[in-house]
């Protein structure tokens, strides 16, 4: 367990350079809660969005129009790469909770 | 509670309807219970185990592993059911001119029940590991009480369980000269709709380009997240706004696996043909 996490860490360090050029939008998941739940986008650009669960329950990040879906643990965070978008209002929500809703307005 | 119902309900509809229909398609054959009921019990224990290692997963694969996985366990299922059909389509009608009783039962023994094994465990697996998740993050945060979280739990399964039961008994209700054709086109739009599911997880992982983010909005008339758009998503692998690179997939498959079971069948025709040979069963 504890080198599988050691792995995974050293990966995650890793893969950073990679991904550096892409911007990178910060959506945390708290009190059922997307902050903030108006998420501000560049056009044109492919972005990654990370998503940071500050609950104590389980969230699945999910957007029908971007088609994604991601689990997003308790005390966790994933990256979801979205774009190049064209400018307009896309939603997202937590499947898990359907009144969290948010959405990425892009400019 | 039904909140939590609803949700359990949601993750294992699909799971659900698959061994509802493989159940049914599989009518007839030699221990196709142990088959389909050693794919669920594996299917429960691997979704605790893929839950416990969900965070392990996430991070793999330079933060995509969640969606190989998820993609992976699609791909192997459409693997399976295509392997299924095709088998059908190429022994039916061998099959039927065996038809005595005990022919028929050793052959029928001889399908690939364990392909339709592997379905069963692989549905259960995928939408198990999500319902595993979620309810123990609410069990650990303490949300709502313990009796809630079970009894949601309970009521969710329950009913989910039901409409595989349901679309189960409605299949058996179709003659067994028709019902193989049935199933069979079912099992083949099945594999489609699992395969593009499968195509967006891989486009979510950055794999493969969208080759147009909505080729279609049909949300106006069903959407995918209400629960008929939810059994037909399953079912014919309906979705209400599909990418281009979804709507690839799922022509490919139908192609691929429908091709294959002409070509590949003894007797040309309609491909949902062949695969009704139990019709000799007696007493059917």
């Amino acid at each position: 367990m504890r080198r599988f996490g050691f792995a995974a860490a050293l990966s995650a360090v890793i893969a950073v350079p990679a991904l550096a050029a892409d911007p990178q939008v910060l959506i945390s998941i708290k009190d059922h809660q997307f902050m903030p739940s108006d998420v501000p986008v560049p056009a044109g650009l492919k972005v990654e969005l990370i998503v940071k669960n500050d609950q104590a329950v389980t969230a699945e990040f999910e957007s029908t129009v971007l088609h994604r879906e991601k689990i997003v643990q308790a005390g966790g965070r994933i990256s979801v790469f979205v774009g190049p978008l064209d400018p307009g209002t896309y939603e997202f929500f937590d499947d898990f909770n359907r009144a969290t809703r948010g959405r990425l307005v892009v400019k | 509670m039904l909140a939590t119902a609803i949700i359990v309900f949601r993750e294992v509809l699909e799971a659900a309807l698959i061994v509802g229909i493989v159940m049914a398609a599989s009518r007839g054959a030699l221990r196709r219970g142990a088959w389909v009921g050693g794919g669920i019990a594996a299917g429960v224990l691997g979704a605790v185990g893929v839950a416990a290692a969900a965070g392990t997963i996430a991070t793999m694969a330079q933060g995509v592993g969640q969606e190989l996985f998820d993609a992976g366990i699609l791909f192997a299922a459409v693997l399976m059911l295509g392997w299924h059909n095709v088998w059908m389509a190429r022994h039916g009608r061998e099959l039927a001119g065996h038809a005595t009783r005990l022919g028929h039962d050793v052959r029928s023994g001889a399908r690939p029940l364990w392909a339709l094994g592997i379905v069963v465990t692989l549905a259960v697996l995928r939408e198990g590991s999500e319902t595993v998740l979620f309810l123990y993050g609410i069990a650990l945060a303490g949300e709502g009480g313990v009796s809630s979280l079970v009894l949601g739990g309970v009521a969710g399964l329950a009913l989910g369980v039901a409409v595989g039961i349901g679309i189960y008994w409605g299949l058996v209700s179709i003659p067994m000269r028709r019902l193989f054709t049935v199933t069979s086109w079912l099992v083949l739009l099945l594999a489609a709709g699992l395969a593009s599911q499968g195509a967006a997880f891989l486009m979510q992982a950055d794999l493969l380009p969208a080759l147009g983010s909505n080729v279609w909005n049909t949300s106006f008339l069903l959407s995918d997240q209400s629960i008929v758009g939810k059994i037909l998503h399953t079912l014919i692998g309906y979705t209400a706004q599909p990418a281009g690179v979804q709507v690839v997939f799922y022509v490919a498959t139908l192609a691929v696996i429908g091709g294959l079971m002409r070509l590949l069948g003894p007797v040309a025709g309609k491909p949902g043909d062949r695969p009704g040979v139990e019709s000799a069963v007696p007493g059917e």
